[in-house]
């Protein structure tokens, strides 16, 4: 090493004291983030999440460039998408497919938070960013759904903005401003786009917050427990190569869905152009959408329907003080953690229910998960952490290494 | 290396194996990347259904000598001129070497069709539309077109003469199908 500083060097030290930038993704992404050693690869899936959410904006933006917002056009400019423009189909594909794996992402990453207690103290704040951040994705979902304007575009916009309907007194006034019209028309298609396109920044900005409540108290690990400086490594290179390692898996499987089986997760009713006069015989939502679905069609009230079905989202808000057991990982739960995958299995079941016709065996079936899934937040969590004996919890993360060697 | 204190001091001499690992993965992702760029930038480009709006037909009969018109190919103004003879004349008796992008007339023309100069009707300089199809707008000083954003002048051969514009008006390609009937592309 000389101790002469290369020109770039001196570049680099001047740009650096005027905005340490590079200092700061150091701290943010880099060697400076100290992160616990004993990460799984469930910890792959907020960065998977990022990737996601990058693809969507890039492609969203080419597409944004082929597409027409009006209703006697809209339909036409997706085909000639997927005819026309170059490489269109590919990146519309992308763009369809990438809506459902961002979500199968973030559910991962959400069933992760909820099995290893990252929710709770002292990263409650954190878990309302991605509670916030999950909820601007299904209002981009169901927005950027709509443009195509086929069947189920236009019949699902109806359905959902209906749902407003259901608020006593000024219901219907406030379908009518979300129409700007007195049904879902062209004014809705226009604002839809306009705000489909404006959402994913308000993610990215939801993101930064995420992040940065991450920073504070560091990330949770599969033990749950406080990780001592001696047992953190470096993001970069550690978890820069692991993630970039999972990205290359995860990036294999999201294609193989894109190039063989694009349409696997669509509906095909989606490939009519809409029809105002004639409702498709069976509505249903994407598939991200169906548990919440399912709640909504259980209870033969609307408003009751359509509070259960929001305050199944909403109820994630409280999660940090409905757990009332201040162990966070399950592994150290043992009761929890059959009830957590009971829960799992539940939601799994409420997603079926949402995609058939409600009657019959399905609609009981849609009941009894909608009982379990209130029953699980409201009467199990605060319950369990009194009554649940959780296993000795190691006094640091190297000693749950060590332990066996003794 | 200052601050990549956890690289393993006994391997800092010489290519390692983390190194050919760190290479090699570099170089997957850059070559994975620009097959998903190119995809983004070439949707950019004309799509099929543009393309396809590649050629114009019309019928020149209409042109009467002396008149000059307009028709759209690509979305761009093309002129149809029918020239006088002395307009042609004029195109012709021109000292090449005065011309700033040198070409002779009957390059511009087909054989036999010299009294038909078809140009695209936009400046070289930068891509307004020359004044000069109807009678009454300025024709420039060379009798041919005006370009009203800088001041370039074309003249009889659509030749650039004077003005901040570097080349003569394009011709595009055509083809005469029949005595009447012009194919532009």
């Amino acid at each position: 090493m000389s101790t002469e500083k290369s020109a770039w060097r001196k570049a680099y030290e001047w740009h650096e004291a005027r905005l340490p930038i590079v200092t700061w993704l150091d701290h943010s992404l880099g060697t400076k983030y100290p992160v616990p050693r004993n990460l799984n690869y469930w910890w792959n899936f907020g960065s998977l999440a990022m990737f996601m959410l990058a693809v969507m904006i890039f492609s969203g933006i080419i597409l944004a460039m082929n597409y027409t917002p009006h209703v006697t056009m809209a339909f036409d400019s997706v085909e000639r998408i997927m005819r026309d423009v170059n490489y269109g189909w590919l990146i519309r594909y992308m763009h369809a497919n990438g809506a459902s794996f961002f979500f199968i992402v973030v559910y991962i990453h959400i069933f992760r938070g909820m099995y290893y207690g990252s929710y709770k103290s002292p990263r409650e704040v954190l878990w309302w960013l991605g509670i916030l951040i999950y909820l601007a994705m299904m209002a981009a979902g169901f927005l950027g759904y709509v443009l195509p304007w086929g069947q189920m575009s236009f019949w699902g916009a109806t359905v959902i903005t209906s749902l407003f309907s259901a608020v006593p007194g000024v219901g219907d006034a406030i379908v009518t401003l979300l129409w700007g019209g007195f049904s879902v028309d062209n004014p809705t298609l226009n604002r839809f786009y306009s705000l489909h396109y404006l959402l994913p920044f308000v993610i990215v900005g939801l993101v930064f917050l995420h992040i940065w409540a991450l920073h504070v108290p560091g990330a949770n690990n599969p033990l749950g427990i406080d990780a001592a400086p001696a047992d953190k490594i470096p993001f970069y290179p550690y978890y820069v190569a692991k993630d970039v390692f999972g990205l290359g898996v995860f990036i294999v499987i999201y294609f193989i869905v894109v190039f063989w089986a694009p349409n696997l997760l669509g509906d095909p009713a989606n490939y009519e152009k809409a029809n105002p006069m004639v409702t498709p015989p069976h509505i249903v939502p994407e598939w991200y959408y169906l548990a919440f679905y399912a709640i909504l069609r259980s209870i033969p009230d609307k408003l009751t329907g359509v509070v259960a079905m929001f305050g199944a989202i909403l109820i994630l808000f409280a999660l940090p003080w409905l757990d009332t057991s201040r162990v966070r990982s399950a592994n150290f739960r043992p009761v929890f953690r059959v009830f957590f995958w009971i829960f799992v299995a539940n939601a799994a079941m409420l997603t079926w229910c949402g995609a058939q016709l409600p009657e019959g065996p399905p609609l009981i079936l849609g009941r009894i998960g909608t009982f379990w899934y209130f029953f699980h937040f409201f009467v199990l969590l605060p319950v369990l952490g009194w009554v649940e004996t959780p296993k000795p919890l190691p006094a640091s993360i190297s000693q749950s290494v060590m332990k066996p060697a003794e | 290396m200052a601050n990549m204190a956890h690289a393993p001091a006994a391997e800092a001499e010489g290519e390692t194996r983390r190194d050919f690992l760190l290479h090699t993965t570099i170089a997957m992702g850059a070559v994975g990347t620009g097959m998903m760029v190119w995809p983004l930038i070439h949707s950019m480009n004309p799509a099929a259904d543009t393309l396809s709006l590649s050629t114009a037909e019309f019928n020149i009969s209409g042109v009467a000598e002396g008149q000059r018109i307009t028709v759209v190919w690509r979305g761009k103004p093309v002129f149809v001129a029918h020239r006088t003879a002395k307009e042609i004349d004029d195109a012709r008796k021109v000292d090449l070497d005065e011309l700033r992008d040198s070409q002779p007339d009957e390059a511009r023309v087909i054989k036999g069709k010299d009294q038909y100069l078809i140009l695209v009707g936009t400046c070289t300089h930068l891509g307004c539309i020359p004044m000069g199809v109807k009678a009454t707008e300025p024709h420039g000083d060379y009798g041919g077109w005006f370009c009203p954003c800088h001041g370039s002048h074309y003249d009889t051969s659509g030749r650039i003469r004077r003005g901040p514009a570097p080349k003569n008006l394009e011709v595009p390609p055509y083809q005469f199908l029949s005595d009447t009937t012009v194919r532009i592309g």
